[in-house]
């Protein structure tokens, strides 16, 4: 089944499933009363999304919404994936909540085969956030806030650690704004290019005081720094970890050298910090990452020797003897449950929060095709027969509607800029919607277009609903 | 907007700040033990699981079957038939690589007629085929004494696309004189991959990789009737005008270097291709969050190839577009 859903009327759908499961009498109440906590406040939040009402929202009908309610409820197994169409809106933790209530009411979680899976969209997001590349963790998912947590890592490191959680990346270009934020340290990113609402962006970089860049090519943002430090690339030109979506940490290994001059990633941040006085140790990842081990309870488990072993480890893996974790939350399965039980969270439907109007009709949905990633930074470098560099894809019916043809030049505009860029026609749309990618923003910058609207809880713009306009390019006639 | 956001404590009531704490140990539900079949394979007793094939069962004997159309991470097509087993009450010999055990088989794997007819088998490929990129079928050809040059010289190519014009049911007798042979130009339609089917022993791995066992794209079949049979896109249309998504999986799979990356044949042509002074390494690829494994087969400090490990868990060799062939990035002038 495919549901075609309204973008941004995830919770609507979800709320709508979860009163009908309930309704159904399909909800897993063995699990709900040993293994959950505030399912009455859910009950009682999901009762006005009838599937009529969700119908209206979502555009999906009643009937099929009930069979896929249903169908999922009824399941031996059944899974739940989302990539960024989840999370890039303003209420993206509210929408990953929605699925999360799904699969608490029916019990689709913590078992072989079932669960809940956010498919990333990076070769090593998993692996930063489990390094503690986020504001508010150490490595291994320790809070920053838990004291005697903190502590064990000052002890290792010799050094105190601030006590306070840090800043995501929205709030560091809101840090910018308000000048308190004035130098940036950026690895492996292209901001630039890569944030919603770039002319935002671009201005608020180059107001810092210094950026400095570190990456393995000359992207749009180590164009803009003052520093650039060139790195190895770390899939091939260095050794070390990563983690893929299942949680399995893999190692990557060196196959290349790196041109003369450019070091790994390990070790200019080793040199750095000798520079500025400081001693992280010898420049070597087995090294580092055993010292992670010490530090992660998550991680002790996984020598390189074992990963090689077992094609890779997913994470827990508490100790030499421990195979790693296939699935997790198993613990809301034994009775009593182990440790906290998982909570409902009553979430309501927000639409996206920028609303279609006269001036800006239709809503722009952005994301990839097959064989680009991202601003394109690497995908540049190869000939692939399937690119036809950027377009505004649009419906038959708004290709009619507005009397534009396919492979005509048209001028996209929001709220926040405007661009110009060929029309495709593709009949997989439906009417109203509009699909851009970031792929080739040195010839059409999409993210002019797009709305830093960010959700409070994860940072995350909302890449994935602007309002736009579609006009036609008169011939000859000079664009603003 | 940033500016209606303040930098404020956010206090979100779903975040844990202790660790989770360890529960049981997931397991996968085990499938009820199948029952053991016993048979007899070159005189020696043994028990395999039921729903085993007589290759597992082979296997698990130590006892080497040459394969060519067959592989762990595909459907077993029956096609070469370099696998074939002698059965005892079978008319006919039978392949190993599809045919599952039975109780009291009794079966001879290297009998006089196994081999006649796994060498015969190889010599029809290679009289008719180009196999100097296929060092497995070299391999055997050795191992079973064939002489496919017993099937005289070769007859004339196929000029331009002659071949995938064949109409079933045309097909042309050959003299008898010379050795039939499926020798055509080189298909290159695209930057990524080329495919050369002189070099195609119709083993079919490409197409099932194209189809349900890996990428569900269905570019490619089986088109024509016997000597004339040839893997096709729909249409025979080049490939940029078919449904090929150029994952290159057919090309991970070829047993023959039919399908080969467009590197690699250029170097090939240019007499630059060197495996002697290859390397492999494996790492993970650099794009998406699902980790496929990758060979990297380095020559020179560049990639020359890259291929994928069977026996990892992640996608069983199997890759897109980007892991296969994205890698170009790496080789251009940078960090100026």
């Amino acid at each position: 089944m495919w549901l075609g859903v309204d973008v941004g009327a995830d919770i609507a759908l979800a709320n709508a499933m979860g009163r009908e499961i309930i309704a159904a009498g399909l909800a897993n109440e063995e699990f709900i009363d040993n293994a959950t906590s505030d399912f009455a406040a859910y009950r009682s939040a999901v009762e006005p999304y009838t599937l009529t009402y969700a119908e209206e929202i979502t555009g999906v009908p009643a009937a099929v919404i009930r069979e896929t309610a249903h169908t999922y409820a009824r399941a031996d197994r059944a899974q739940i994936c989302w990539t960024l169409g989840i999370t890039e809106h303003h209420n993206a933790v509210d929408n990953v909540l929605a699925i999360i209530n799904l699969a608490l009411l029916t019990g689709h979680v913590g078992r072989y085969g079932s669960g809940l899976n956010p498919l990333r969209g990076q070769n090593n997001v998993q692996g930063s956030g489990d390094m503690g590349a986020l504001p508010d963790r150490l490595p291994g998912f320790q809070h920053v806030e838990n004291a005697p947590l903190r502590e064990k890592f000052e002890r290792a490191w010799h050094k105190r650690i601030p006590a306070k959680k840090g800043w995501n990346l929205s709030e560091m270009f809101d840090a910018m704004e308000l000048g308190v934020l004035t130098a940036l340290y950026v690895i492996g990113e292209n901001p630039a290019q890569s944030e919603a609402d770039q002319h935002r962006a671009i201005n608020l970089l180059q107001g810092l005081e210094i950026l400095v860049v570190q990456d393995v090519l000359m992207n749009a943002t180590a164009a803009m720094a003052d520093v650039v430090l060139p790195a190895a690339a770390s899939w091939c030109e260095s050794d070390g970890t990563v983690t893929n979506s299942e949680r399995r940490v893999q190692r990557v290994r060196r196959a290349l050298d790196a041109p003369p001059g450019v070091k790994d990633d390990i070790t200019i941040l080793c040199d750095l910090a000798t520079r500025m006085g400081g001693d992280l140790g010898p420049p070597v990842a087995e090294s580092i990452w055993d010292e992670l081990r010490s530090l992660s309870p998550f991680h002790t488990g996984m020598s390189y020797e074992r990963i090689e072993q077992l094609g890779g480890i997913q994470w827990p893996c508490y100790d030499e003897s421990h195979p790693g974790e296939l699935y997790l939350h198993g613990r809301l399965w034994a009775r009593p449950v182990i440790g906290p039980r998982a909570p409902f969270h009553a979430v309501a439907y927000k639409p996206p929060a920028e609303w279609l109007d006269d001036r800006f009709p239709i809503r722009l949905t952005t994301g990839r095709r097959l064989d680009s990633f991202n601003t394109g930074v690497q995908t540049a470098g190869y000939t692939s027969p399937l690119r036809r560099r950027e377009t505004i894809d649009l419906s038959p019916e708004d290709g009619r509607k507005l009397g534009v043809a396919e492979g005509e030049t048209v001028r996209v505009s929001s709220r926040r800029g405007s661009v110009e860029a060929p029309v495709r026609i593709d009949s997989t749309l439906r009417p109203g919607l509009a699909f851009m990618t970031p792929h080739f923003p040195n010839e059409v910058a999409t993210n002019e277009l797009t709305i830093d609207a960010t959700d409070p809880k994860s940072g995350t713009a909302e890449f994935k609903a602007a309002a736009i306009r579609i006009d036609k390019v008169e011939v000859g006639v000079a664009q603003d | 907007m940033g500016s209606e956001s303040e930098l404020s404590e956010l206090q979100p009531t779903w975040q844990f700040l202790n660790p989770i704490p360890q529960g049981p140990l997931p397991t996968i539900p085990e499938p009820a033990a199948a029952p053991e079949v016993e048979l007899i394979i070159d005189g020696r007793e043994t028990s395999v699981p039921t729903g085993s094939t007589l290759l597992q069962a082979t296997k698990s004997l130590g006892i080497e079957t040459p394969t060519l159309c067959y592989l762990e991470n595909l459907t077993p097509v029956n096609a070469c038939r370099v696998c074939v087993v002698e059965l005892e009450g079978s008319r006919t010999l039978v392949p190993a690589c599809s045919r599952k055990v039975e109780a009291g088989m009794q079966v001879q794997t290297d009998s006089p007629r196994v081999r006649l007819s796994r060498r015969m088998v190889l010599e029809f490929l290679a009289s008719s085929v180009d196999v100097s990129t296929a060092p497995e079928l070299q391999q055997y050809m050795g191992q079973y004494a064939a002489e496919p040059e017993r099937y005289g010289p070769s007859g004339p190519p196929a000029l331009g696309n002659e071949r995938d014009a064949a109409v079933p049911g045309h097909h042309v007798a050959p003299d008898g004189a010379t050795a039939g042979t499926v020798e055509q130009p080189v298909k290159i339609d695209n930057e990524l991959y080329i495919r050369d089917y002189s070099k195609c022993i119709l083993c079919y791995k490409c197409v099932e990789a194209c189809g349900e066992d890996a990428q569900n794209t269905f570019a490619i079949a089986v088109a024509g009737r016997g000597f004339d049979a040839r893997i096709a896109t729909e249409y025979t249309v080049p490939l940029p005008d078919s449904a090929c998504v150029y994952c290159g999986n057919c090309i991970g799979v070829c047993p023959t270097g039919a399908l080969m990356f467009r590197s690699e044949y250029e170097m090939r042509e240019a007499g630059t291709w060197d495996e002697s002074a290859q390397s492999e390494t494996d790492t993970i690829c650099s794009y998406c969050g699902v980790g496929c494994n990758l060979q990297l087969h380095i020559q020179d400090n560049e990639i020359v190839k890259v291929m994928s490990p069977i026996e990892s868990g992640v996608t069983q060799g199997h890759l897109c577009i980007k892991g296969r062939f994205g890698w170009q990035f790496m080789q251009q002038p940078k960090k100026k």
